[in-house]
Formats: structure tokens, C-alpha cells, sequence
């Protein structure tokens, strides 16, 4: 139909105009002021109450609730949130992404990313490193501390970084990082080093502490993933200009709460359509197997939604193996077959391991039930208990009963049905 | 892939239905891919298309697909 070409044209010149920049780092109440109004606690994935909560969430939300000091334990705290006494709400409704569990609470430090193409801003928290971390469920006293460094150490330096300066453009990091052999999901090895080399000299010009600096530049260096709540904070900057483009078959954002899968559509608006969420397949963790393992969580298939994680597999061959997909020659064909379920390619972000073919781009739903092939995502993989943590990374498909109940929607605002 | 397949035969035309029987075949599979596996392990040369029903075959679905431009 032209009317849905049309629109679908318009959204594709969105996405690839946007000009994603990290400018900042704010208080999460600065930055989403309605935090401040009772003891709200976002989530990542679409809406879901306690009662339907997997464990690694649960775990997450008794912990952030002790750091915001809102019980006096984390068995105070599950029982408060039993009785109702925080509010749940999606990230994806207030600007912002979470990995995993995804916790945003109003003293948590948020990265900001601003589209400068279309004046918005998304957040995101800092990317906690990796072992035992409240986005896995993780919720103890080390969780927590780590957390306080966040708040009062790092995040107030990387804000004074960023301020002194002119931000950080991304969508040119993101290239290189494809090219060095990151996907920004599972590997974001190459991009975590681009950002410190860029941001490490402002880091030392604002710093009056060399102790904090020497641990702050520790961090960032020995965490291969602290990109990837970046690229997520990116993404969603990204797609948000394209939400509520009138006719439009595209997807604007895919998020899991380890319970249900969700998805949405331009022209359809900020409805979330969802299904139960799938279980990965992947690799464990000595030690531990597919009985520990949590359904599939997490707001960093946002990445996917952009184009990147399993759709720009193609770039990193390293990472087929890391998430036991197979083969690093494996790796193309996954980004080939997304390429069936998408709109464009992006010929700014190329791959060039498959002759510089650009990454495959713009989620068609109609594409996705045609050809019956679901988008593919890489993830970590949460122990299914609470307060454990991380036990493995693997691929899991999007459920395709998302993507029918979205086109029958769609179909009938289109006039077809 | 799916929806219309259009094959282009670009081998020697068979003047005669023996012909097919003594010439060596040239097999094209469109669809179950466990067809041409099993011709592969026979040692016969196949080239797999993988190919599906839009829909995965729903009539109402490909219905939709159709009206909606797909």
C-alpha cells in the first residue's frame, strides 16, 4: 500500500537522520522529575505487576528498595512491595531503557543521550560491570556499594566530563565499534574502549582525586560491556521520533521483563503488544545450567530495534560463540535473515566482513509474520533465583505472537480489516 | 524467502522424457530442507531453496499480508 510505504519512508529518514550525543550524567529525579512523587520503581520491559514478577526481578526491586531507603532489609522490602506500597512502571514510559532487570530509581546517576536531529533525550543508568550486579538480580551488601560508588563517585565525575566539553557523538562510535568487531549487545569490547580514550582526558582534567580517577578509569577499562547501556540509552533516542508515524509498519521498541516479551509499533502507537517471553539457548557459566536459568529480560533489545546485537551478528564473529549460536562463519547468516524482516539497510553503520553491507534496519512487522522468521537477539542470561546473578549468554527469538496481534491491529487502523 | 518462485532453466533443453532418466539430474528443493539432506546423503547433487507459505500457511494472516501490501 502507498500510504504505508510513504509512511514507512518517513520513518526509516528519522532513524537514520538521528544524531545521538552523550551529554550528560543527572540524578535519575533531575532527569524524570515524576520519580520523585512515592516510591516509584521503573523496570525494564513492558507493564507487569509483582504478582507476575520473575526472581531476578523480584530480587532487584527488594535491593533497589533498600539502597533508595525505603525498607530497612530486603525481607522488609519484599513485603512492602507485596503490599503495594512501590509503584511499577515500565522505563520505556518515562524516556529511559534498563538493562536486564533495568532499575531506575530517582538517586540513581543517568547517562543522557540527545538527539540533535530532533531535540529529545533518553537515559539510562551506568552499566554496573560484571560477577554479582542488580541487573541480574543481584541484591547484597557488595550490590549496593557498588551502586553508592556509582551515585557519588563516578557518575558526578563523568557528568563534570561531559559538561566541559561538547558531548560525545555516537553514531560515528558505533560505526567504528562494527568495524573493530562489536555488535553493541554482547560485545561491546571495541566501543567501551573508543569511549574512554574519548572520555578519559576530560576525566583527568576535571578530577581532583587521583585515587577516584585511578578506580573510575579501573572500571571503565576492565568492563568490556559498560558501552552497551550507552548504545541502549542511544537507541532509545533513536526510535522515539518514531513513535506515532499514522500508518507506519514499523517497530519502535522490543523489551522483556523475564515474563513477558513486548513490542511496539509506530502506527500503533505506544500500545504494547506482548506474548510470554522464551527461554535463550545458550552457553552456561561453570557450574551452573539450563535449570538455573530466568526467561529472557531486559530493555537492551532496544540495540536489535536500531539494527545492532543479533541483526549486526555479521560483525562479530567472536560473539557467535560467546552466545553458542555456532560457528564465527555462522554469524552472516544471521544478520542475512534479519535482513528478510527489515526495511533498509543503514549505509552508515556497515559490516565489512560482508562487504560492507549495511546492518538491516527498520523492523517491518509485516515482514516478520510473512516470512515467519523472528527477530533475533543476543542476551545474558539471569540466574533464575533471586539476588544470584549472571550464569550465561545466549540467542533467543522474539515471540512471533507479538508480531500476528500487532498486524491485525495494525491492519484494522489501516483500513484493511 | 517466501511467496512466488520463478525457476530459470539454464541447463540443455531434454529433447526426449528418456533423456531425464540417463542424464545425471540437476535438483532444485523448495521448502522441507530434510528433502534435499536426504538426496545429499545419497550422494545426488541438490540445491535447497528455503522457501515457506507466507504466514507459515494462515489464510487469514496472508489475507491480511495481501491487503496490506506485503
Amino acid at each position: 500500500m502507498d500510504i504505508i510505504e510513504a509512511a514507512n519512508k518517513q520513518a526509516l529518514e528519522r532513524l537514520l537522520g538521528a544524531d545521538p550525543v552523550l551529554v550528560d550524567v543527572i540524578p535519575a529525579i533531575d532527569a524524570i522529575p515524576a520519580l520523585g512523587e512515592g516510591c516509584k520503581i521503573l523496570h525494564a520491559g513492558p507493564p507487569i505487576t509483582w504478582d507476575r514478577m520473575c526472581g531476578p526481578m523480584r530480587g532487584a526491586i527488594a535491593g533497589i528498595a533498600v539502597f533508595e531507603g525505603w525498607a530497612y532489609d530486603l525481607d522488609e522490602a519484599m513485603t512492602r512491595a507485596a503490599n503495594g506500597d512501590y509503584e511499577f512502571h515500565p522505563n520505556h514510559h518515562f524516556d529511559a531503557v534498563g538493562p536486564m532487570t533495568g532499575m531506575t530509581t530517582r538517586s540513581q546517576p543517568l547517562m543522557v543521550v540527545e538527539n540533535r536531529t530532533y531535540g529529545n533525550r533518553a537515559y539510562c543508568a551506568i552499566n554496573e560491570g560484571l560477577g554479582k550486579v542488580m541487573r541480574f538480580g543481584g541484591n547484597d551488601a557488595t550490590v549496593l556499594a557498588k551502586l553508592a560508588w556509582l551515585r557519588d563517585v563516578l557518575g558526578p565525575m563523568m557528568a563534570e566530563a561531559l559538561r566541559s566539553g561538547d558531548g560525545i557523538k555516537l553514531k560515528n562510535l558505533i560505526a567504528r565499534g562494527l568495524t573493530m568487531g562489536d555488535e553493541m549487545h554482547q560485545r561491546n569490547v571495541a566501543c567501551s574502549g573508543l569511549l574512554l580514550r574519548e572520555l578519559s582526558p576530560a576525566l583527568a582534567r576535571v578530577s581532583k582525586d587521583n585515587i577516584a580517577l585511578s578506580e573510575a578509569l579501573a572500571f571503565m577499562g576492565s568492563n568490556d560491556q559498560f558501552f552497551l547501556n550507552v548504545a541502549m540509552a542511544a537507541g532509545k533516542s533513536i526510535m522515539d521520533p518514531l513513535r506515532d508515524i499514522e500508518n507506519c509498519s514499523i517497530v519502535t521498541a522490543m523489551s522483556r521483563n523475564g515474563t513477558d516479551f513486548g513490542i511496539r509499533v509506530s502506527g500503533t502507537g505506544d500500545r504494547w503488544f506482548t506474548a510470554p517471553v522464551e527461554m535463550p539457548e545458550g552457553l552456561y557459566f561453570p557450574g551452573f545450567s539450563e535449570a538455573d536459568a530466568n526467561p529472557d529480560m531486559g530493555d537492551s533489545t532496544i540495540v536489535e530495534t536500531i539494527g545492532l546485537g543479533g541483526f549486526a551478528m555479521g560483525a562479530a564473529p567472536a560473539v557467535a560463540g560467546f552466545v553458542g549460536a555456532g560457528a564465527a562463519s555462522d554469524a552472516a547468516n544471521f544478520t542475512r535473515s534479519m535482513r528478510e524482516i527489515t526495511y533498509a539497510e543503514n549505509p552508515e553503520w556497515s559490516i565489512p566482513g560482508m562487504d560492507y553491507a549495511g546492518v538491516p534496519t527498520g523492523i517491518d512487522i509485516r515482514r516478520v509474520v510473512e516470512t515467519g522468521l523472528a527477530p533475533t537477539i543476543n542476551t545474558g542470561i539471569a540466574h533464575r533465583e533471586p539476588g544470584i546473578g549472571q550464569v550465561g549468554a545466549g540467542v533467543v527469538k522474539a515471540p512471533m505472537a507479538c508480531f500476528t496481534d500487532a498486524l491485525r491491529v495494525f491492519a484494522h487502523q489501516v483500513g484493511v480489516a | 524467502m517466501t511467496g512466488d518462485i520463478k525457476l530459470v532453466n539454464t541447463s540443455k533443453p531434454i529433447s526426449k522424457p528418456n533423456d531425464l532418466l540417463e542424464q545425471t539430474p540437476v535438483i532444485i528443493n523448495v521448502g522441507l530442507e530434510e528433502f534435499s539432506e536426504e538426496m545429499q546423503t545419497r550422494g545426488v547433487k541438490v540445491i535447497h531453496v528455503d522457501w515457506r507459505p507466507p504466514a507459515g500457511g494462515d489464510a487469514e494472516l496472508a489475507d491480511l499480508l495481501s491487503r496490506l501490501g506485503s
